[in-house]
């Protein structure tokens, strides 16, 4: 099985003569992989090299028989428009205030804190957190929505401490949809911290508290170097989700008010579908696959395929 | 209502290739009281906030006089689901999702394990490279493709097709699929297979006789999270998909919950409820047999 022989590619090109009978035999092992390969050729390829063609035209979502090539303009207009401006920064506070700080933290912190927890305790809270994220996405915008209306429950509970309330979705939307999506993403950096805190070695653990080591020094000594990369990918994954999250906030507020919490993924919707800017809107769609791409590359360098 | 229930039963997990015995609660029971107490309290504090819009949307869903304020249903009816259960509301868009979800989460599964098989199994020198592609992809925002399948299909006229839909959900499950199956196959040994090989059985006998059956918690794993997350998606049918009697019930609960005013409330989160509940099943059946989420964050984890 394992012949690590095979010298020919999976899908090496065939009718070379060398070797003949090989390539047919790696030919006929890649066979499985066609079908794959094909849906994501289709789907997924082709709309890329498309988003990149449509990019640099004026398509139109109505009408406009004929769309011109159009060269930089989306981009200059993009990098000239000032809601374009403001949509990467709110992403910028949305990804790295949700995921980063947020997800990443209440994750790792909810992991280290289970493992002191009495059983029932820890029951509960992976339960009730895990809940959350099974939730569908719009569900959880409509839930959200529901919890920082102003009469919702998170001034309902601010009021029974004491503490005066606020009008969460229109003083301060941005802040609202990070803590949702905090409340609806923690559960993932949970579990992946969860799963790699098992495999920390017992005793490096006991030997440092043996040498006194306070639960913080041994947290960030012994514990943080040895789960390093499971660090990483969270931060990567929950990075790169967090990025193109749309139909939390598109259910919580629109982007609004005015553009108070629009996101590109929003932003980069309202222009395409609702301003028919169809060029425009991949232009932004662009923007975002590229940055999207960038960290992925680093994701890729961080985990590296393993060695064989 | 189910969401305190779902429980990872941290003692049953770990399945899967990176399957380990759950840590033993020695040392947590050596620890001095104050601080466990303290622990404790933590995580209620935490576990209390997290629950609130849950407990919220049960209350609304059974109480006649639902608004956004945190109140108990006095008297608890059953009127808010009597209102939403009939074809329009409910049951289609539900079925909908069934057909969308369900078609694409099959394709994905057999797809990816046929894939997964040669990648796991034999070395090439294209090996490396379809690897990184598939992990590359899996890091793209699916969002941002968004407008240009659009473009695409509506210049190919499969805008409101459900079969296109299918196929396109499938594509993007794909590469996450793919590369979470190759692990879970990896975790299987290859010298039972080579038994079977010399048995005479064939490359595709082998997967399906030999490894198949000993990677099921893997299947079931990527099955159940590929139906899920695909159940609750909402940007990809509301974008491919147009008429009213297609849209699956992740669509159908926007648009109920952009065209009601205040004094619904309580359907919508009826409508929630009954719309969130397979999934919730789903997780909870995975959880008793395969310890849940904590299988994936082993296969994910660096």
């Amino acid at each position: 099985m394992k012949s690590a022989a095979a010298p020919a590619g999976l899908a090496a090109p065939s009718g070379r003569a060398a070797g003949g009978r090989a390539a047919r035999q790696s030919l006929l092992r890649g066979l499985p992989l066609l079908p794959s390969l094909a849906l994501l050729a289709v789907f997924l390829a082709g709309p890329i090299v498309y988003c990149v063609y449509d990019a640099f035209t004026d398509a139109q979502l109505t009408g406009a028989a004929e769309t011109h090539f159009v060269g930089l303009d989306n981009f200059s207009r993009a990098f000239d428009d000032p809601e374009f401006i403001n949509s990467l920064w709110l992403t910028l506070v949305f990804v790295i205030g949700s995921a980063v700080i947020g997800q990443n933290t209440l994750g790792l912190s909810l992991a280290v804190l289970s493992e002191k927890a009495t059983r029932p305790m820890r029951s509960l809270t992976n339960g009730v957190v895990i809940a959350a994220w099974v939730l569908p996405e719009v569900v959880a915008g409509y839930l959200m929505y529901a919890f920082f209306y102003q009469q919702g429950s998170l001034n309902n509970v601010l009021d029974l401490l004491g503490l005066p309330g606020q009008n969460w979705l229109y003083t301060m939307p941005i802040l609202a949809v990070c803590l949702a999506n905090v409340w609806r993403g923690t559960a993932f950096s949970m579990m992946v911290y969860s799963a790699a805190l098992n495999e920390v070695p017992r005793e490096l653990v006991e030997a440092a508290e043996m040498d006194g080591a306070g639960v913080w020094h041994r947290l960030w000594h012994v514990t943080l170097p040895v789960i390093r990369r499971t660090v990483m990918t969270n931060l990567m994954l929950i990075t790169l989700q967090t990025l193109s999250v749309f139909g939390l906030i598109y259910a919580m507020t629109r982007g609004g008010p005015g553009n108070k919490s629009q996101t590109l993924p929003v932003f980069m919707y309202q222009q395409a579908f609702q301003n028919s800017a169809i060029g425009y809107g991949t232009a932004i769609a662009l923007v975002l696959l590229v940055v999207g791409a960038l960290f992925s590359v680093v994701y890729l360098k961080l985990l590296k395929v393993e060695e064989d | 209502m189910a969401a305190t229930d779902v429980r990872p039963a941290p003692g049953t997990g770990h399945s899967g290739p990176d399957a380990r015995p759950a840590p033993a609660t020695g040392t947590a029971r050596r620890r001095i009281r104050p601080a466990r107490i303290a622990v404790n309290l933590v995580l209620l504090v935490i576990s209390l906030l997290f629950v609130l819009p849950l407990i919220w949307m049960v209350c609304a869903s059974i109480s006649s006089t639902a608004g956004f304020e945190l109140s108990l249903p006095s008297p608890p009816t059953l009127d808010n689901f009597h209102a939403i259960l009939n074809t329009e509301t409910t049951f289609r868009p539900m079925l909908n999702g069934l057909l969308l979800c369900g078609g694409a989460t099959l394709l994905c599964v057999v797809v990816s394990i046929l894939a997964a098989y040669p990648l796991s199994r034999y070395r090439s020198r294209l090996r490396r490279p379809f690897l990184y592609t598939v992990l590359f992809t899996t890091g793209l925002p699916i969002t941002a493709v968004m407008i240009p399948v659009y473009s695409m299909f509506v210049q190919v006229e499969l805008i409101d097709s459900m079969f296109a839909t299918t196929l396109f959900l499938t594509a993007s499950a794909l590469p996450i699929g793919i590369w979470l199956m190759k692990n879970f196959m990896d975790g299987v040994p290859i010298v039972l297979e080579e038994a079977a090989r010399i048995d005479g059985a064939n490359a595709m006998q082998s997967l399906t006789r030999v490894v198949l059956p000993l990677m099921w918690p893997g299947v079931t794993v990527v099955t159940v999270f590929t139906f899920i997350s695909m159940w609750g998606n909402f940007f990809v049918p509301f974008v491919l998909l147009l008429s009213p009697e297609k849209l699956p019930a992740s669509v159908s609960v926007f648009t109920f919950l952009s065209a009601h005013d205040q004094t619904q409330y309580g359907q919508l989160a009826a409508f929630s409820v009954v719309y969130t509940l397979p999934v919730v099943m789903l997780y909870l059946l995975l959880t008793r047999k395969l310890g849940g989420g904590f299988a994936l964050g082993g296969a994910l984890k660096g």
